[in-house]
């Protein structure tokens, strides 16, 4: 069975909630809608205060290039337009709407019919996702049009379907997929246009053997697309893992995945690019999964962006006891919140419930050298001299060390047995380096 | 006995011959240093603590032989006396500087600012401050991991276990900013370290306005601008629901500590207060009194 080939590690799965049907959840009396949901600067706002507005209204557009916009994902009234405090304490613009019924945009389709047919051509496609404000829902919110716009010189060949979902607890994407997978398909299909490739190849890990016989009968009745089963292992759903098992191609250091001619699309994003194209509806809701070993009901949500978390905890039955840490995300790559009385936007991906025993991190000892971290490293890093150089700020040798093709995993800190927290000081090296490297491209 | 004394020869011949060869080298490739570089280096406190901002007391010294006048070097380690013996040397004169000292303007203890959560990640402010705002609610104070401690070359200052901030050692202190520049949040500052080490400072970062912070932590700085009304030598600013002291101006008072409704102006080595009956003096008396102090301790 093919999986990538460098590092990787294989955490308890834990998929509490796989199989739970996706259950909306109640409009807010107030949705607090954040302007930044996606890498790069936050979206300007174009609604006053005071304003009326529908759902799927677009309430602030992209600044710059690498951003998205924003659209009302409720309807109501603009009552702020100000800062809120976000789930690490940071201060962040929002748009802040009073809900007042549910009047929806008058352009969106909100039939659930599946409509197969779609004439758009190729650049009418990246501008209605532009206009949509489609961002990777994977994790990074990297605007999807950009993706599809290959820079000058390089072709598509191939397009690839992250149907992964390698973070342990996480099922939003696999149940996104059993319930929706004629729609899918049909985004798979638009896709394929809007890059001009023939061929795609959807992965996914065979802990969802439902979903591996779900998609293997679809792809039967399309042209061109494949469907591979992945051997379950972390990270598999990062880009350049994913391209290494799925096509067998090594994406340079420091070099996007159009490089080897492949683009990888999330999949909850592909449901997304469909909505947007055959039911005029921007991004304006997402799936994610509450889950945790206490938590009551673990299970899978599709929530309206503004709507705040408290709510949809209260559907899977409220904060359990014992609860010693709240993770937005899945335990491998997502971070800590202070508070769960945030918005939702086009980031919570999850909320994972992690009983005090289980959140502890204990206390690291010296490094014993074992190399385990190099040998869990998906990017042939070695982790551990990324962290003494990063305590030193040896930000010269870090940089010449590759310290900025680190994806973040955490591999390393997951297998280190003197609990060394080597992914904290790397991370904090890699934006050092970062910023140091931006700073001389400026100059030039 | 014939291979001894060849040995030696040959030997001897060699080493005639290398020591002709390293001197035409060294006379080629000599490199024409101004010796009085030695001199300044040598007077200078050989901290190579950078708080001077060159690399080292050696570059700091050829700064200071290739320059024309010491007006912008300083080496804050050393201060006056050493610029002075400095200028001695170049035939410059050097310009007297008020000694410096580091500041920790944030007043959060555990007792003050309420530890709202646990961070167990690893321990660097720097870390901490990238991934979010603390264990407390305050986004502006300090997080007590003590970056500004592994920071300092002169151990001058620690992280109080009893308050979780850091205390300056005022007799370490060189004020060379290498604690201010390891901050994340910027807490510290380089302020004047005053006739008899007396100090004014508010302590405080918060930038919130005034019902957040004073939620955040009970000793907050809220804006309120008494401060600023009470201060006679316009030394007080608000920015940003926040005040700050320029110590430049402040003659050192000290009324603007009195009328803080949260004791976040805090006073440094000055004797105590007398008591309240002391008080009906009135206020002109007592402010020359202070000067006059503070001007005999010069």
């Amino acid at each position: 069975m093919k999986t990538f080939k460098i590092g990787g590690v294989h955490p308890q799965e834990n998929k509490l909630s796989a199989g739970s049907k996706i259950q909306k959840v109640a409009l807010p009396t107030q949705a607090i809608i954040p302007l930044d949901q996606h890498l790069g600067a936050p979206a300007t706002p174009i609604v006053t205060v005071g304003d009326t507005v529908k759902v799927g209204q677009l309430i602030a557009t992209a600044t710059g290039f690498i951003s998205a916009n924003i659209h009302a994902s409720v309807s109501g009234k603009v009552t702020k337009i100000d800062t809120f405090v976000d789930a690490w304490g940071k201060r962040s613009p929002a748009i802040t709407i009073d809900v007042e019924g549910d009047e929806w945009a008058d352009d969106i389709i909100t039939s659930k019919e599946i409509n197969r047919i779609c004439k758009l051509s190729k650049e009418e496609i990246i501008t209605k996702i532009k206009k949509a404000g489609i961002v990777g829902l994977g994790g990074a919110c990297f605007p999807t049009h950009i993706k599809l716009t290959p820079p000058p010189g390089k072709t598509a060949e191939v397009l690839i379907i992250n149907a992964v979902e390698c973070e342990p607890y996480l099922t939003c994407d696999h149940q996104l997929m059993m319930e929706h997978g004629e729609e899918i398909f049909i985004g798979i299909s638009i896709l394929m246009k809007a890059l001009g490739v023939q061929k795609t190849i959807v992965g996914i890990e065979n802990n969802k053997k439902d979903a591996i016989d779900y998609f293997q009968k679809l792809a039967n009745r399309h042209f061109g697309i494949e469907v591979v089963s992945l051997k379950t292992c972390y990270p598999q759903g990062g880009e350049k893992q994913l391209i290494d098992a799925l096509i067998g191609r090594q994406v340079p250091s420091g070099a996007l995945p159009i490089e080897v001619g492949a683009v990888v699309q999330n999949v909850a994003t592909t449901f997304a690019v469909y909505e947007a194209i055959q039911k005029n509806k921007p991004l304006i809701e997402r799936v994610m999964t509450v889950t945790g070993k206490n938590v009551k009901n673990p299970g899978n949500f599709a929530i309206r962006f503004g709507t705040p978390l408290t709510a949809v905890v209260e559907m899977a039955g409220g904060i359990p006891e014992n609860t010693g840490k709240i993770i937005g995300g899945g335990p491998m790559m997502g971070r800590a919140h202070m508070t769960i009385d945030v918005p939702a936007s086009k980031r919570t991906s999850g909320l994972l419930f992690m009983t005090k025993e289980e959140s502890v991190r204990k206390e690291p000892q010296n490094c014993i050298r074992c190399a385990k971290c190099i040998s869990a490293c998906p990017m042939s890093l070695e982790p551990y001299l990324l962290m003494s150089l990063s305590e030193r700020g040896m930000y010269e040798e870090l940089e010449k060390n590759g310290i900025m093709d680190c994806i973040e995993c955490g591999c390393c800190l997951f297998s280190c047995p003197s609990y060394r927290p080597l992914l904290d000081y790397v991370r904090q090296g890699k934006a050092t380096v970062g910023n140091i490297i931006r700073a001389r491209n400026a100059k030039k | 006995m014939n291979i001894i004394v060849l040995s030696l020869i040959v030997l001897g011949v060699l080493g005639c011959l290398a020591s002709v060869v390293l001197f035409l080298v060294a006379r080629k490739f000599n490199v024409e240093e101004d010796p009085r570089i030695d001199l300044v280096e040598e007077a200078l406190p050989s901290a190579n603590c950078g708080g001077c901002g060159f690399a080292g007391c050696r570059n700091f010294a050829e700064a200071c032989v290739n320059a024309d006048s010491l007006d912008n070097l300083n080496c804050p380690v050393g201060g006056t006396s050493t610029m002075t013996k400095v200028g001695e040397i170049l035939g410059l004169t050097a310009n007297a500087t008020d000694p410096m000292v580091a500041v920790v303007r944030c007043n959060g203890s555990h007792k003050n600012c309420q530890r709202t959560n646990t961070y167990d990640g690893a321990k660097s402010c720097a870390i901490a401050n990238s991934l979010y705002i603390g264990e407390t609610d305050c986004s502006f104070g300090c997080l007590g991991f003590g970056d500004c401690v592994t920071a300092c070359l002169f151990d001058a200052i620690h992280i109080n276990p009893e308050t979780g901030l850091p205390e300056v050692d005022e007799d370490k202190c060189t004020a060379c900013g290498t604690c201010v520049k390891a901050c994340p949040k910027g807490i510290i500052e380089l302020r004047k370290k005053g006739p008899k080490n007396r100090r004014i400072f508010v302590s405080c970062m918060n930038k919130d306005k005034d019902g957040i912070a004073r939620k955040a932590c009970s000793v907050a700085c809220i804006g309120c601008g008494k401060c600023v009304k009470e201060c006679q030598f316009d030394a007080i600013t608000i920015e940003n629901n926040l005040a700050y002291i320029d110590f430049t101006k402040c003659r050192l008072c000290r009324k603007c500590v009195d009328v803080c409704p949260t004791g976040s102006i805090h006073e440094l080595n000055f004797p105590p207060r007398k008591k309240q009956e002391a008080v009906p003096e009135t206020e002109e008396i007592k402010t020359i009194k202070i000067e006059d102090l503070s001007e005999s301790n010069d």
